[in-house]
């Protein structure tokens, strides 16, 4: 902090977010996926009891841009990807900034296993591009990015760190201190990515359901050196079950005195023309603050919202 | 009113009616889940420490704190006796509340005394205070290196690490904040 207005302490971090930025647009193009740009004031955000879209001349700014990317996939772009900056109210820690930048990527015909394997392909295609080997020194320590990545499921993660079961915690209201203070650390101190799986169904508004698990959805996040770095889903296609959702969210929000959002009308319209497909959120500003070896994300922005 | 997004390092509260400073502070929110406020909080008055994690919905009331300006007049050894400078009012301060601030305290300093509805609970010094040396060692004979230090006692008697060439009778000034000496005053 304190660094923004002259920047050079800071340079030498955003020369890396650059290179990143554009290892990341190269793996895409290669792969053949569509590089996009959606708009970043919209009307109706998909509502989600605990993210908050900043209101913007009456519309509001994205808090992702997860409804744009689904339509163009039912539009029949296959395979899309966007980097863009994202806004959420009231989010500012070391980790959090309320404007930050998002890589987004979809992609038809695949589940969440197939952005897993992604996942571990971009982050070692990244690492070539900045001719780095596969060990990241990380607040002390080396993390080997070598992949395969190991998967745990919440169940297991549960098991494991927080000696309880993931049930058990959401009906104690405690799901989501346990997942911050004891698994994130837990796997963080694995020394290796890892990818938590299989979260219970109500922790996933808009993932689908595993056919053999109805209890579990398809959603699982990555973690990396005890940062959460990205979030995915096998994307929820059906638009009635997917309003259904939607309206509980809507009641949480309405509990909790939030906002409420006009209804998602074009974009549940278009959910019943969207093929099965997965998609991912990974958070650019974490993975830079992973590379440059940065202590708060602070450090790998050419400014704070404290420094304007 | 405080809500939780409020909440940060230095922010001043009521809790159970005793005035808590939050001394550390993180942010969370673990993918999708609620904000998380992650809060280490000290007692004002008894100096107690406790860490507890607070959400979105929760609601706080600030700790009505208030600084004024007293004049310190004297000690009976266990408890201190200040007075308001614009009420007149005279408050006591316990030795555990003035703290180190005791090496300093002469008839008449000003300090900002802080009150917690209206009982005092601490004070805050000026930066720099002059003293009065009242023993210290003679030069050693031929010592002129700047950076040869003896031991002084003011006062208050504090005792201190003075230059060499500062004697007996002198005043000087010291940094509260560090109880170091800083210049000699003529």
């Amino acid at each position: 902090m304190g660094e923004g207005a002259t920047g050079s302490p800071r340079l030498p971090n955003l020369w890396l977010r650059a290179r990143i930025l554009q290892g990341i647009r190269a793996f895409f193009v290669a792969r053949g996926y569509l590089e996009v740009e959606t708009p970043h004031r919209v009307p109706a955000p998909l509502p989600e009891a605990h993210i908050d879209a900043p209101p913007a001349g009456g519309w509001f700014l994205h808090p992702s841009p997860e409804a744009c990317m689904k339509r163009l996939v039912a539009a029949g772009a296959p395979r899309v990807f966007q980097i863009c900056r994202c806004f959420r109210d009231g989010e500012r820690g070391a980790r959090h900034l309320p404007e930050f930048t998002l890589l987004e990527w979809y992609r038809a015909g695949v589940d969440y296993r197939a952005l897993m394997a992604e996942c571990e392909e971009l982050l070692v295609h990244l690492l070539a591009t900045l001719g780095r080997g596969p060990g990241l020194p990380w607040r002390g320590n080396v993390l080997d990015l070598a992949p395969p990545w190991p998967r745990f499921t919440v169940a297991e993660a549960f098991a494991r760190w927080a000696g309880t079961t993931p049930a058990e915690a959401l009906a104690a209201g405690t799901f989501d201190e346990l997942v911050a203070f004891r698994v994130e650390p837990g796997l963080g101190a694995l020394g290796r990515p890892a990818f938590l799986v299989d979260y219970p169904a109500e922790c996933a508004a808009l993932a689908r359901r595993r056919a053999d698990a109805p209890h579990l959805a398809e959603r699982f996040e990555l973690y990396l050196g005890g940062l959460e770095l990205a979030n995915a889903f096998s994307e929820l296609t059906d638009p009635a079950e997917q309003a259904a959702r939607f309206e509980r969210e809507r009641q949480k929000r309405r509990r909790d005195g939030r906002a409420d959002y006009p209804w998602p009308e074009r974009f549940l319209a278009d959910l019943a023309r969207l093929p099965p497909c997965a998609g991912i959120a990974l958070g650019v500003d974490r993975l830079v603050m992973l590379l440059a070896g940065a202590e708060t994300i602070d450090q790998v922005v050419a400014f704070t919202p404290e420094e304007l | 009113m405080y809500k939780a997004g409020d909440l940060k390092k230095g922010i001043k509260l009521e809790i159970d009616n005793e005035p808590y400073v939050i001394e550390d502070f993180e942010f969370s929110k673990p993918g999708k889940g609620q904000a998380l406020y992650r809060c280490r909080m000290r007692n004002m008055i008894s100096g107690n420490r406790f860490d507890r994690t607070y959400r979105s919905g929760d609601v706080f009331k600030p700790a009505a704190l208030d600084e004024r300006r007293m004049t310190y007049l004297f000690t009976d050894g266990h408890s201190y006796t200040v007075m308001d400078q614009e009420s007149f009012e005279q408050y006591q301060l316990s030795e555990e509340q003035i703290g180190d601030a005791k090496h300093y305290l002469i008839d008449n300093l000003e300090i900002d005394v802080l009150l917690f509805q209206d009982r005092p609970i601490g004070v805050s010094l000026p930066n720099f205070v002059v003293l009065k040396i009242v023993r210290a060692d003679p030069a050693a004979r031929g010592d002129t290196a700047t950076n040869v230090t003896k031991t002084a006692v003011v006062e208050t008697g504090f005792e201190l690490q003075v230059p060499a060439f500062v004697a007996e009778g002198e005043k000087i000034q010291i940094d509260t904040r560090t109880g170091s000496y800083v210049t000699r005053v003529k």
